[in-house]
């Protein structure tokens, strides 16, 4: 129910207010009528076959700076 | 996948996993009680409760709007179908549910009824345009992720006029669901479900913003995190919510930046409310009856709404005697706990919703985690302590 996945947009229609996405390769149509100001190759996620909310390239990377910073990795030491 | 891959990376979970650790008082106990499904499948499916230490457990909450919508509801879609003839649309999930008397819906498809699996409600609206001679229901069911698609069809099928097509309206709100379990005596007074601080649901928050938690977080003193549903989300909200937890704050902090915003989606929210409004009360599987819990379509939208249309009226249907379902749900029992599962209640003949939903807890139990000795007292170890 709730699966959503990040999507890219390929292509966009205004005026029937849908999108061409690319998932992994897998072109699909949905509506963007939940949302505005999207561009072509902007992430969205997709939700039953609605785009939901725009994916934040910063903000994803900003994320996993703060993941990497959490502390070293306990392993690495055994696999060098 | 991009936004997939980067947050199920191994080598993260075992850095995040030894910061757990490393940051947990093992002088006490840290109970986070998932809200989604969503959150509970990846917990199962990635181990992240093994790479956790014994004293940080995680609580399966009611987060899966299939598992708790009752019996009545459903038994309402069937008799739609069978009834007033009507062709009803539904999500997959919602197909082998278990109705009164052992039936489904699809059962009742498979005796004839016309049912039929959507993949968005945009489909719904499509046989509706091609089938003018025939009545088309769709049964809308789903948290605030889906609410928004379902306004966004009706204002459709009003500009386009469709005069074959309505909504059986049964959309339920996370916020009010989380507060309710709060208040609950269980979590309350008798403290039979301890909840230390929550995992906030991500998709529902793309929606509705990180905003709508702050109340709660104030009111009942509990640490809030946004979280996304990958494995490394879920460890790194789990690690927030431990700092907070350990400073004796309660605070609503947000892990899926990428994604969730202060205010959320505004567009949606907009056509929401146009379409829109609070019941006052609605019945929840496992939590009874929950004031403001869930919305209903407006007067000015009354042609769409399949409960004016076909006068609806929900009875009140008990769950099977001995499913545990309502405790899972809550919190309250684990499905170990449950004498039905595993024995006559599994995915492939369930007897709750929460084995028939692949968000239900008890699904999740079954597929990844049936053999795991629960880690109750500990059973687990770190990577850090396999290593040693």
């Amino acid at each position: 129910m709730c699966l959503a996945l990040p999507a890219e947009i390929v292509s966009l229609d205004r005026e029937k207010d849908t999108a061409i996405v690319s998932l992994g390769g897998i072109k699909k149509e949905i509506s963007i009528a939940l949302l505005e100001e999207l561009a072509v190759g902007d992430f969205v996620l997709v939700h039953v076959g609605f785009a939901l909310h725009k994916v934040s390239p910063e903000e994803a990377d900003r994320t996993l700076a703060m993941i990497k910073e959490s502390g070293e990795d306990p392993l690495e030491e055994f696999a060098a | 996948m991009k936004y997939v891959d980067e947050f199920r990376n191994g080598a993260l979970a075992r850095r995040l996993a030894a910061a757990i650790v490393r940051e947990a008082d093992k002088s006490r106990m840290y109970h986070i009680m998932e809200f989604c499904g969503g959150h509970t499948h990846a917990i199962f499916r990635y181990g992240v409760q093994d790479l956790m230490p014994g004293n940080v457990r995680f609580v399966h909450g009611p987060g899966c709007p299939v598992c708790v919508l009752p019996i009545g509801r459903i038994d309402n879609a069937i008799e739609l179908a069978e009834r007033h003839s009507a062709t009803v649309c539904s999500y997959g999930d919602m197909m082998r549910v278990p109705a009164s008397e052992r039936r489904s819906l699809l059962k009742a498809k498979a005796a004839g009824a016309d049912i039929r699996m959507v993949y968005s409600i945009t489909d719904a609206l499509k046989i509706a345009r091609e089938h003018s001679d025939r009545e088309v229901v769709f049964f809308a069911i789903g948290f605030e992720t889906t609410t928004p698609p379902t306004a966004v069809a009706i204002l459709q099928a009003k500009a386009e006029g469709l005069r074959n097509f309505s909504v059986f309206c049964n959309h339920v709100l996370t916020p009010a669901a989380i507060q309710h379990i709060l208040q609950s005596p269980e979590v309350r007074a008798l403290g039979t479900v301890a909840i230390d601080g929550f995992l906030g649901p991500s998709h529902v928050s793309s929606v509705i913003g990180s905003r709508p938690y702050e109340y709660f977080a104030e009111e009942f003193q509990r640490p809030v995190v946004i979280a996304g549903f990958e494995p490394l989300d879920v460890m790194q909200a789990t690690l927030m919510l431990i700092r907070q937890l350990n400073e004796g704050r309660h605070e609503v902090e947000n892990e899926y930046v990428r994604v969730v915003t202060h205010e959320g989606n505004l567009k949606a929210q907009a056509l929401v409310a146009e379409v829109f409004e609070l019941r006052p009360s609605f019945e929840w599987r496992g939590l009874g009856d929950v004031p403001y819990s869930a919305l209903r379509i407006k007067d000015a939208f009354s042609e769409f709404d399949a409960e004016k249309r076909f006068q609806v009226t929900t009875r009140r249907v008990r769950d099977a005697k001995s499913c545990e379902c309502p405790s899972i749900l809550r919190g309250a029992k684990k499905p170990t706990d449950c004498k039905l599962f595993g024995t006559v209640c599994t995915p492939e003949s369930p007897i709750g919703s929460c084995m028939v939903s692949s968000e239900g807890a008890c699904a999740a139990y079954w597929s990844y985690g049936r053999f795991r000795q629960d880690a109750g007292v500990s059973g687990v170890r770190t990577h850090k302590e396999a290593a040693e």
